[in-house]
C-alpha cells in the first residue's frame, strides 16, 4: 500500500531530502542502502520535497536508494515486558532478547494541562546531607546535576537511584561511554534494582540522530508508567550530548544559530522534555534527575545556562562533593517546612556561615590576621566540609540537623548564628 | 468559532511553522486553521510574500501534510471580554484549563477550542444607560457584580462611531449571551450589544481621555522593594537576575500582597510547577486588602515552557488586554509576566523559522520595539467617565549566562520605570529577597522620608566599599570608624533588606510598618555608639540584629512587639554615646 520512494535529491549530514507527497510531518521512513535498512523522521515539509533525519546517518546512502514511509510517528512499548531491559536509541533491544511490540505510545506526546497536576509534596530522602538538609529532592521534581567530565555524576546518579524510594527506574543514556553504561547497568544489578529498571543507550559510537531520540523515549515510557500509578524516576544523562546532537541538525538544516551554534528553540526543546515531570492528581509521578556537564566549567554556556532556567534548581558537582552555593532545589520549601522545625533555619544558617568562612578562607590566603571571629568560621568551615559536604556521609535527615546544630555549637556562641531565638532555645545542645 | 472566509493549501511544514499558497486575500495577523483530519489547528499570519503566506501554528505541527486545508477567518486573535473572566486559568489563547482538562484528561489535546467564559451562568444585571442616550464605544450600559467588583458591561470597543441606544434590559439576572441593549447608529445599522465583547491582543485599548504621570506608590509590603526601590500605581519595573536568584518567588510575593484591584498572572515559558503553586495555593489564601480568597481578584494566563512556542508569543498579549479591559472600569490592574525573556525567545524562534536577519544573539530586530510597545501599554489613565485607571506591569527578565548585557534586558531597562535587578551574589549568601541594593534603581516615589533613605543608601554604599578594602587590607588595616559603618551597612541589610517570604507576618510589611521600622533603624544607623574595639563592635551589633530581626517576626500590635522593642532600646541605650 505504502508507496516507496526512489529520487533523493539531497544528501547532507544526517539529513537526506527526498521528493515524495502525501506525506506528513514528524512521520516515520524506512530508508533501505547498501548498508541495509535505517529508520528516518521527517523534519522539514517544502513543496514537493520531504527532508529526513536519518538514525544510522548518511553514510553510504545513495541517491537512488529507496525511502518508504509509515504513515506514523516514532512509537515505543510501554508495556511491563520493558523492565529489566535494555534498548537502543530507536528502541531496538540492545541485549539480544526479543523486541516488545505490545502497547504501543507515541514519543514525545503532548503536554501535561497544568491544572491536573498537584503541588509536590512527597519528599524524596536520599540520606546525603548536601540534599536533604539543604537541597531536598521531591517528589516529581526536575534536577539536573551540573557537573564536568570525570566528575563523579553517574555514580551519584546511581546512588540517588538506588536509595531513592520510587516503583521504576528509567535510564536514558546519551553519547554515553559504553563502560560508564556498564558500570552503571553493574551498580543497579548489584542492588538488585535491575529488575525495576528500564535503559534506553545511546553511546557514543552510536549515531548521532538516535541520541534525539533517548530522551522522548524514556519519558514515554515514563509517562505510561505513571499514569499507571507508578512513581518513576528517569535518569538522563548527558543532557549536554543530546543538545549538541540537536545543534547538529540545526545547522545540517541550514538553521540560523542564536548562540554558540545552538538552535533558537533550545530552551522549548530542552523544555518540552524537563516538563515531562509531573505529579499527576490522581496517578503516579515522573522525577527527572538529568546530567548536564558543562564545557569548560563554563554555568553560562547555553546548555547548562537554558536548563537552569527550566528545571526547578541545580545540584553543582564539583571535586567530588555538591556545592552548597549554586546548589538549589525549587521544591524544597515544599517539603521542608513539614520535616522539623528548625531544618529551615539550620538550612539557611549554616549556608550562610559557610558563605562567610569562604570569604575569611580568601583573606587568610592573603596573608591577613585573623580575628577571633575569623577562628570561629575557619573551624566552622572545616566541620561543614568534613561532617555535611563529604560524598561518603550517610545519614538520615534528622541525624544531619542534629549535626549541624553540634557544628554550630561547637564554633559558635548562640546569639551568633543568626536564628531565631526560640528555635535555638529549643535545639542549641546542652553543653554537659 | 469564526466564519471561514476561505480555504487555502499548505505548502511547507517547517518546525511550528506553516507555508500556505493562496488564492483570495489574506490579512496581517489573520487567524486561520489547519485542519489535520478532524482536527483543525489555529494558526496566524505572520507574513505574507507573494501569494505564500507563513503562519505560526499554536499547536504541534505533527501529522500535517502539503496539500491540506487551511481555512482562514479574516479576524484577528482575539479575547473575549466580559464578566467571569476573574478567577479563571488560561492558556496563551485563553482556553480555560480547567474545563479543558474536564474534556480531555491528563493531557492538552491539540486542536480542542474552549469558550473563555461561561454561558450559563447568570449575573445580575443593573442598567445604567436608557433607551435614546447617545453612546461611543466603552460606554457603560449597566453593571454586574463580579465578586466585589462592578463590572461594566460597555459598548464593544472595537465598534466605531456613535450609536443610540434602542432598548437597555430590565434589572434583572442575565447570562452572557443574552441582549442587554440593542443600538442604532445614523447609517440606520442595528446592533446588539451582549455582556462580551471581542478584542485583538496585539493592539492596546486606547478608549481613555488622558495618560497621566504614574506617583502613588504601589505596596508590594516587600521592604526592600516599597522603601528602596518603589514601584508606582500605573508604572513599570523589571526584575532580571540570573536562574535561581527567586525571580519567581519574589513575582509570588508580590502577586499576593501588592495593593491591586485585579492581579494578572502571565506564565510565560516558565515553569508548570511553578502555576500549580499559585493555582492550589490562591484559592486558600486571604486578599489582604478584602479578606476573599486571593484568587478572586486574580486571572492567571499560564503557557508554560512545554506548551506551543507559539502561543506564548501571544500570552503576553492576552495577559495585557485583559489588564486595560478591567482598566476601563477604573480599576488598577497589575499585570506580572513571567519570563518576558521566555517571549523574546518565542519571537527568536519564530524569526529563525522565517530567516530573517537576525540582530543580537540572534534575536530579531524589531525586539526592542516590540518589548518597548508592550511596556507602554502599562499607565495610569483618566478615564472619559473621570475615574482613574491603571495597569502596571512588571516584568520578570531571565538573562542568559545572568548577564544583564544581552539584549532583552538592555531593551527592557530602556523602557521600564523601576529596575530591581536580582543578584546571584545575594542569592548565594541566602540574602532574600536578592534584589541588589546598590545596582536596583526607581524612579518612583518611597513610602518613607527622602532624608532618611539617602542616608541608609550611603551606609549601604560605604559599607559596601569598607567591605571590598576589608578583602584587599584585611580587618586589621580598617580604622575602626570604617568597620562600625561596615556593620551598621550589614545590620542594615540583615533586618531591613532582608525578608522572610515564608513567614506570615516578616512576609508582608504594609507601609505604616515600613515607615516606623525604617525610622527605628535609621536612628541606629545614624546613631554614635561607644565601642572600643572591633570584637566588641561585632558583637553588639550582632545582638542588635538579633533583636531586630525578632521583632520582625512579631504582629506590630502584639504585647511582645512592645517588650522587644522596649529591650531594643535598653540595648541601644547600653552603648549609645548621646547617653553617655
Amino acid at each position: 500500500m505504502r508507496k516507496v520512494y526512489h529520487k533523493i535529491i539531497h544528501i547532507a549530514g544526517n539529513v537526506i531530502t527526498v521528493e515524495a507527497d502525501d506525506v506528513s510531518y514528524n512521520e516515520l521512513a524506512e530508508v533501505t542502502s547498501a548498508r541495509g535498512v535505517s529508520l528516518a523522521q521527517v523534519i522539514r515539509l517544502a513543496d514537493g520535497k520531504v527532508s529526513l533525519q536519518v538514525f544510522a546517518g548518511s553514510r553510504g546512502i545513495s541517491t537512488g536508494d529507496q525511502v518508504r514511509f509509515l504513515g506514523r510517528p516514532m512509537q515505543v512499548s510501554s508495556s511491563d515486558a520493558l523492565l529489566g531491559r535494555v534498548f537502543s536509541g530507536r528502541g531496538t533491544p540492545r541485549d539480544g532478547r526479543p523486541e516488545v511490540v505490545s502497547d504501543l505510545v507515541e514519543i514525545g506526546g503532548p503536554s501535561v494541562n497544568p491544572a491536573k497536576r498537584v503541588i509536590p509534596r512527597n519528599m524524596i530522602r536520599t540520606n546525603i546531607p548536601m540534599i536533604d538538609v539543604f537541597n531536598t529532592l521531591v517528589e516529581s521534581q526536575k534536577l539536573p546535576i551540573f557537573s564536568i567530565a570525570g566528575e563523579p555524576y553517574n555514580e551519584l546518579l546511581a546512588r540517588i537511584a538506588l536509595q531513592a524510594e520510587v516503583d521504576i527506574i528509567i535510564l536514558g543514556g546519551m553519547g554515553i561511554k559504553h563502560d560508564d553504561y556498564l558500570t552503571m547497568k553493574r551498580t543497579l544489578d548489584e542492588h538488585g534494582a535491575l529488575s525495576r529498571t528500564v535503559m534506553f543507550v545511546h553511546t557514543a559510537a552510536d549515531p548521532v540522530v538516535e541520541c534525539l531520540m533517548v530522551p522522548d523515549m524514556s519519558l514515554a515510557v515514563a509517562e505510561a508508567y505513571a499514569l499507571k500509578g507508578k512513581r518513576v524516576l528517569c535518569l538522563l544523562t548527558d543532557m549536554t550530548n543530546f543538545a549538541d546532537a540537536l545543534k547538529e541538525i540545526a545547522i545540517t538544516m541550514e538553521q540560523i544559530p542564536a548562540t554558540r551554534g545552538y538552535p533558537g528553540d533550545l530552551y522549548s526543546q530542552l523544555a518540552s522534555r524537563y516538563e515531562k515531570a509531573v505529579d499527576f492528581d490522581g496517578a503516579g509521578s515522573i522525577t527527572i534527575l538529568a546530567v548536564t556537564t558543562m564545557p569548560g566549567d563554563d554555568v553560562t554556556h547555553p546548555v547548562p545556562d537554558n536548563t537552569g532556567y527550566i528545571t526547578e534548581g541545580q545540584f553543582y558537582l564539583r571535586n567530588g562533593r555538591i556545592e552548597p552555593f549554586g546548589s538549589l532545589s525549587r521544591l524544597k520549601q515544599q517539603v521542608n517546612g513539614k520535616t522539623r522545625s528548625d531544618h529551615r533555619a539550620i538550612m539557611d544558617s549554616m549556608i550562610r556561615m559557610y558563605s562567610d568562612y569562604r570569604s575569611t578562607l580568601e583573606k587568610q590566603s592573603m596573608g591577613f590576621q585573623m580575628s577571633a571571629w575569623d577562628s570561629k568560621l575557619l573551624k566552622y568551615g572545616k566541620l561543614f566540609e568534613k561532617h555535611m559536604m563529604d560524598l561518603s556521609v550517610n545519614i538520615p535527615l534528622e541525624e544531619a540537623l542534629d549535626l549541624g546544630w553540634k557544628i554550630l555549637a561547637d564554633c559558635f556562641d548562640r546569639n551568633e548564628v543568626g536564628i531565631k531565638t526560640d528555635l535555638v532555645d529549643q535545639y542549641w545542645p546542652k553543653k554537659n | 468559532m469564526p466564519e471561514v472566509k476561505s480555504t487555502q493549501k499548505v505548502v511547507g511544514v517547517n518546525g511550528n511553522m506553516m507555508t500556505v499558497e493562496f488564492t483570495d486575500r489574506v490579512m496581517q495577523n489573520e487567524v486561520a486553521f489547519a485542519k489535520v483530519g478532524d482536527t483543525r489547528l489555529k494558526c496566524e499570519v505572520i507574513r505574507v510574500r507573494g501569494n505564500r503566506a507563513d503562519l505560526q501554528v499554536f499547536e504541534s505541527t505533527n501529522g500535517l501534510k502539503v496539500g491540506d486545508e487551511v481555512e482562514f477567518t479574516d479576524e484577528l486573535l482575539s479575547v473575549e471580554l466580559g464578566p467571569g473572566l476573574l478567577k479563571q486559568v488560561y492558556d496563551g489563547l485563553q482556553n480555560p484549563l480547567n474545563l479543558l482538562a474536564e474534556q480531555s484528561g491528563f493531557f492538552l489535546k491539540r486542536g480542542l477550542y474552549l469558550r473563555a467564559l461561561d454561558r450559563d451562568v447568570k449575573w445580575a444585571f443593573t442598567p445604567i444607560a436608557k433607551p435614546g442616550d447617545k453612546v461611543r464605544p466603552g460606554d457603560r450600559i449597566g453593571h454586574v457584580p463580579e465578586g466585589i467588583i462592578k463590572h461594566y458591561i460597555m459598548v464593544p470597543l472595537a465598534w466605531k462611531g456613535e450609536w443610540t441606544l434602542q432598548t437597555v434590559a430590565a434589572p434583572g439576572e442575565y447570562t452572557i449571551d443574552e441582549v442587554m441593549a440593542v443600538a442604532v447608529n445614523d447609517q440606520g445599522e442595528s446592533r446588539r450589544i451582549t455582556m462580551t465583547q471581542f478584542w485583538p491582543v496585539k493592539i492596546p485599548i486606547t478608549d481613555y481621555s488622558e495618560k497621566l504621570l504614574p506617583e502613588r506608590t504601589m505596596i508590594t509590603q516587600q521592604r526592600t522593594i516599597d522603601t528602596f526601590f518603589p514601584v508606582a500605581v500605573g508604572g513599570t519595573f523589571c526584575t532580571p537576575g540570573p536562574f535561581g536568584a527567586g525571580k519567581t518567588v519574589l513575582q509570588h510575593a508580590i502577586s499576593r500582597y501588592a495593593e491591586a484591584d485585579v492581579v494578572i498572572i502571565a506564565a510565560c515559558g516558565e515553569r508548570a510547577g511553578e502555576v500549580v503553586e499559585i493555582l492550589r495555593e490562591f484559592p486558600e489564601l486571604e486578599d489582604p486588602k478584602t479578606g476573599q480568597p486571593l484568587i478572586n481578584r486574580s486571572i492567571i494566563i499560564c503557557n508554560t515552557s512545554s506548551m506551543p512556542v507559539a502561543a506564548r508569543e501571544a500570552s503576553v498579549y492576552t495577559a495585557v488586554t485583559l489588564a486595560e479591559y478591567y482598566r476601563q472600569m477604573g480599576l488598577n490592574t497589575l499585570l506580572l509576566a513571567d519570563s518576558t525573556s521566555r517571549w523574546a525567545q518565542a519571537l527568536r524562534e519564530m524569526s529563525g523559522r522565517l530567516e530573517e536577519i537576525p540582530g543580537e544573539e540572534a534575536f530579531p530586530a524589531y525586539l526592542e520595539s516590540l518589548i518597548a510597545s508592550f511596556y507602554e501599554r502599562a499607565g495610569l489613565v483618566r478615564l472619559r467617565t473621570g475615574e482613574e485607571g491603571s495597569v502596571t506591569i512588571g516584568g520578570a527578565v531571565s538573562p542568559a549566562g545572568g548577564n544583564f548585557e544581552e539584549p532583552v534586558t538592555q531593551a527592557t531597562l530602556k523602557v521600564v520605570g523601576a529596575f530591581l535587578g536580582l543578584s546571584r551574589e545575594r542569592s548565594d549568601a541566602r540574602r532574600y529577597p536578592a534584589i541588589h541594593p546598590l545596582d536596583s534603581w526607581s524612579k518612583y516615589r518611597s513610602v518613607v522620608d527622602r532624608k532618611e533613605l539617602d542616608y541608609a543608601r550611603g551606609i549601604l554604599r560605604q559599607g559596601s566599599e569598607v567591605n571590598q578594602m576589608m578583602k584587599v587590607i584585611g580587618e586589621e588595616g580598617t580604622s575602626l570608624d570604617d568597620f562600625v559603618v561596615y556593620l551598621k551597612s550589614e545590620f542594615l541589610d540583615y533586618v531591613y533588606l532582608q525578608q522572610n517570604t515564608f513567614d506570615a507576618v516578616d512576609g508582608a510589611t504594609g507601609a505604616e510598618r515600613q515607615r516606623y521600622m525604617f525610622d527605628r533603624i535609621s536612628k541606629v544607623l545614624e546613631g554614635s555608639f561607644t565601642l572600643p574595639d572591633k570584637d566588641t563592635a561585632r558583637r553588639y551589633f550582632l545582638e542588635l540584629r538579633q533583636m531586630f530581626m525578632d521583632l520582625n517576626y512579631l504582629p506590630m500590635d502584639s504585647e511582645e512587639f512592645k517588650r522587644q522593642e522596649a529591650g531594643i532600646e535598653a540595648k541601644i541605650a547600653e552603648r549609645s554615646s548621646a547617653n553617655a
